[in-house]
Order: structure tokens, then sequence, then C-alpha cells
């Protein structure tokens, strides 16, 4: 690509007790990539994801995200707002209407001004699809739409990058499309993306690369064509062999 | 409304018998006895004469003085002065204590599991006497009579101390009980740890402990009593005042509880409309 990468982990350990989660992670993500992360259970798929935003303390290795190492990172959070970060649960405020939810942090963190957070909000949840449900509550919400207002409230702070985990994963099948569209539409607009996912569809659809991980390793690293014709690693095509059918 | 009508199911007999399911039985009888009660004592003219004047003495003016505002009256106004003052202290250091408990710095965790443990283990009683009798007179001579927390001051803060701990309890359980997920969704969003409490988790805590606030602030209205042990006029107070001077037990005593009763009773009925009025809208 030419360019610098605007993720770069280095040789990431991680230890929750006598777990190791990580050992050793290597990756490179540059700007306006979209990289999938697949691989079985436990494997360490969500934590590294959550050591890019440190929402996880390593315990050896390097990370560096927008070109700030995150260990001497003086304020966490103006990095974390660069950051958006959609979990598989949704993790919207109950409490909040779905506008509300969009405008908090760009209140808090952005420091806007109530007009200009709410119109950016209400043009955030046209984006996603939902404009008519800005003054539901979550729990008035289906499980698709709760998750496109997660990713409204993670794209009303400009991120760099978003991160994804499983964000289709907890949603009924008729809905994880709507959820993967938006996804999708945001790949094309050059959005840096790194996403947990075993949707195949939106792997070959978006995917510039697919990372399969396994105990912890990053095991293999490929485009989607050579991932679904010719997998390298065996692991990799006993996984693949089993979320496939 | 919809709590109630998800948790039991509908019944057959129709809209009536679910209102009558409805009705707060044990308000209607309180209410029911009370009244007979009360038209008892109205029918005869001696019963009368002294319930009005044990009235008088839970609702005099200070001592010396023949009119006085009705906020500055002691008996039940000064039971509900040290009631709101000494809960509002209350919710301050639970707050307070609350966080602490739940923060990672080993100091201030330290510090308030100390408070809360440590007041558990004392009788409130005790607390009310040292706040009286012992912390109020060594400040008077530290300060040289500077800070002199007599009276009304000191009754109030050894009410919230000795509450604040309990209440330190219930903040920290509501926090507790809010989901990982919702301060990692505010973190990873780049707001701090601070406005992450503010903004997502304590609005959420609350909802969740107004049921212990609610049940606290009650409960702190009837140890309030325990103040009169340091010569404050409150309700109770004033009740044996004029039970020492009449030798009427029976209806002094009648007066005072009935009187804690009947605000225990409306303070009750206002949190169960806070809990409605305060619930989520789309959750059963
Ligand atoms: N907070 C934690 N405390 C203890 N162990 C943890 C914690 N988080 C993760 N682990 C462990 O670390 C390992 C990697 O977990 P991780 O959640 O990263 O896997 P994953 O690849 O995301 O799996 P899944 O597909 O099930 O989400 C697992 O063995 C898990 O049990
Ligand atoms: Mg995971």
């Amino acid at each position: 690509m030419g360019k610098q990468p605007i993720i770069i982990l280095r040789d990431v350990h991680k230890h929750f007790g006598h777990v190791h989660a990580l050992r050793g992670v290597d990756l490179d993500v540059y700007p306006g990539e979209v990289v999938v992360v697949i691989g079985p259970s436990g494997s360490g798929k969500s934590t590294m994801l959550r050591c890019i935003n440190r929402l996880e303390t390593i315990d050896q290795g390097y990370i560096e995200v927008d070109g700030i190492p995150l260990d001497q990172a003086k304020n966490i959070n103006k990095v974390r707002a660069e950051i958006g970060m959609v979990f598989q649960l949704f993790n919207l405020f109950p409490h909040l209407t779905a506008l509300e939810n969009v405008m908090l942090a760009q209140r808090v963190v952005r420091k806007r001004s109530p007009e200009e957070a709410e119109a950016k909000a209400r043009e955030l949840l046209a984006r996603v699809g939902i404009p008519e449900k800005a003054n539901s509550y979550p729990a008035q919400l289906s499980g698709g739409q709760q998750q496109r207002v997660a990713i409204a409230r993670a794209l009303a702070m400009d991120p760099k990058i978003m991160l994804f985990d499983e964000p289709t994963s907890a949603l009924d099948p008729e809905m994880i499309k709507e959820v993967l569209d938006v996804m999708l539409d945001l790949a094309r607009e050059g959005m840096t993306m790194v996403v947990v996912s075993h949707e195949m569809g939106f792997a070959k659809a978006a995917a510039d690369r697919i990372v399969f991980m396994d105990e912890g390793q990053i095991v293999e690293e490929t485009t989607p064509e050579e991932l679904f014709t010719a997998p390298k690693h065996p692991r990799t095509q006993e996984f693949l062999s089993k979320i496939l059918h | 409304m919809t709590v109630r009508e998800g948790t039991r199911p509908k019944s057959v007999g129709g809209a009536l018998v679910d209102w009558l399911a409805e009705v707060p039985w044990w308000v209607v009888i309180i209410i029911v006895l009370i009244t007979l009660f009360v038209g008892r004592i109205l029918a005869s003219s001696q019963e009368r004469e002294l319930y009005w004047k044990a009235l008088q003495f839970v609702t005099a003016c200070p001592q010396g003085q023949e009119t006085c505002a009705v906020w500055d009256r002691i008996g039940v106004m000064l039971t509900l002065k040290a009631t709101v003052v000494g809960y509002a202290l209350a919710l301050v250091l639970g707050l307070i204590g609350g966080l602490f408990r739940v923060s990672k710095n080993p100091v201030t965790y330290a510090i308030s599991t100390l408070y809360v443990e440590v007041v558990r283990g004392i009788p409130l009683l005790v607390i009310i006497m040292y706040a009286g009798y012992v912390i109020t007179p060594a400040l008077r001579d530290a300060t040289n009579q500077q800070v002199d927390l007599r009276g009304f001051p000191s009754a109030v803060l050894g009410l919230a101390f000795g509450y604040g701990a309990y209440l330190a309890e219930v903040f920290r359980a509501g926090i507790e009980s809010i989901p990982k997920g919702q301060m990692e969704a505010a973190r990873s969003l780049g707001m701090s740890y601070p406005q992450a409490m503010r903004y997502v988790i304590l609005p959420q805590a609350i909802r969740v402990i107004l049921p212990p606030l609610g049940n606290n602030f009650i409960a702190m209205l009837k140890d309030s009593s325990l103040i009169s042990v340091i010569a404050l006029p409150d309700l109770l107070q004033q009740g044996r005042l004029f039970v020492s001077r009449t030798f009427r037990a029976f209806e002094g005593y009648n007066t005072v509880a009935l009187l804690y009763l009947l605000m225990t009773l409306i303070l009750s009925i206002i949190v169960r409309l806070i809990e409605r009025k305060s619930a989520l809208p789309g959750r059963l």
C-alpha cells in the first residue's frame, strides 16, 4: 500500500491468570483496509480487538494506533475517541433514546453543541436506515436496529478505525443482513475496519485480508479468494470445513 | 403498571377483579382503622381534649416562644427536618462511599471499607451519642467555641454518618449491578472513568437502587427518634414530655405512633410513585 500502517501489533502477549490468551500476535492494518478475523472460540479474537483500544492492557509486546504507541499514550481517551467499537451484545445505554445514545459522547467527549450533536446523530441514524427510531429506547428496538444504533453511536465520533466484535452473532438470521449492509457501505467508503466475524459472505464482499487465529496466534493471513480456494494451514482447513458446513 | 401486569396473569374475572387486585388493601385497612380510632376520640369530649393537648405538644414552638413559623416548630416538624437534612447528607456520604468502594484505588477503597464496616458494627444510637456528647464538645474545645454543633447539627450529622454507611453499600451494589459492557462501551467512545460513571453508570444504578433508597428514607424517619436521647425535641421527645406532664402514656404514645405511621405511609406512597415514574419504557 505504500502507506504507514494505522494499527501495528508486535509480539503481543496477554495472560488472564493462567490462561495465555495471546501468544505473540503480529498484525499490520493499513488505512482503508478491511481485515476480517476468524478462528475458533477462545482463540483470542476478542482479546486482540480489545487490546487495540486498550480495554485490555497487554503483558508484553507493542501496539501502535495512528502513530501513537498505546503504552505511552498520555491520554488514552483521546486515542479511543478515534477508534469506534461495536460489541456483540450492542451495549447501548438503556436509559437513553437512540438519538441520545448517538449524541452523548459527541457532547461529553467531542464537546459539540447540542444542535450540532443532534444534527449529526439524526444524519447517522438516517444513514443506518432508522431515522424514525430516534426517540425509541433500546428495549423498544429489535436486535438489528439496536446494533445499527450502536454503529451510528461509534461513527458519531468520526473515528479513523472501526472495530467490530461479532456484530451479528447475537442477531436473528433475518436481521443479520441489515447490519452487514451498513458495514458493507462503511467498507466501500474507505473506513479502516477490523471485523471479528464468521459471516463469510461479508468477508468475500468486503475483506482485503482474512486473518485466521488459533490458540492465541495468527496462524494464517490471506486474501478471501485464497482462503476459500486454497487454505494453506491444516487448522485453517479444518476450521473452514466446520463453518462452511 | 406494566410491571404488575407482567407479573400477574390476567384473571378470568375480568376488569373488576383486576381492579380489586390492584388496590393496595393494606393502605385501605390502615385508613379505616385510623378513621375508627379518630372517630372514637372525637366522640368523647375528655378524650378530645387530651389528644388535642398531645397534638399541641408535638407541634409546639421552641421553648420560650409563644408563636413561630411552621418551619421552626418542634416535634413533628423537627423530626421531618432532621430526616430530610440527615438523609440528604447520608446520600452524599453514601454516593462517595459507594464510588470509593468500587474504585480500583487501594487507598480510597480502604477508607470506604473501613467506614462501612466500622459504622455497621456500632448501633446507630451509640453513634448519635458520640456525635452529641463526644465529637461536638471536642470540636468546640478544639476551635475555641467557633465550631458549635450542639443541637440540630450534631443530631443530623450522627444520623447521616450512620446511614451513609448503609447507603454506601446500596450504591456499591447498584453500580455493580450494571453490566460491565456499559462501562466498556462508554470508555470505548473516549469517555473518562468519571464521565462514564456520571452519564452512563449512575443514571442506571439510581433506577436500580430506588427501592432500597426509599426504604432507607422511611427507616431513617423512624430511626430519627433516636436523636431524642441527645435532648432534641423531636416527635418522640415531645410525646414523652406530654406523658411526663399529664401521666397519660396511652394517649401520648398513641399520638406519637400514629403520627409516625401517617408520615411513613405518605412517604411509601410517594416512593412508589417515583419508582413507577422512573421506570424505563419498553422493559418489563
Ligand atoms: N476477562 C477474562 N478473564 C479470564 N479469561 C479470559 C477473559 N477474557 C478472555 N479470557 C480467556 O482468554 C481466551 C481468549 O478469549 P477471547 O474472548 O479472546 O476468545 P475469542 O476468540 O473471542 O472467542 P469467542 O469466539 O468465543 O468469542 C479464552 O480462553 C478466554 O476464556
Ligand atoms: Mg469473542
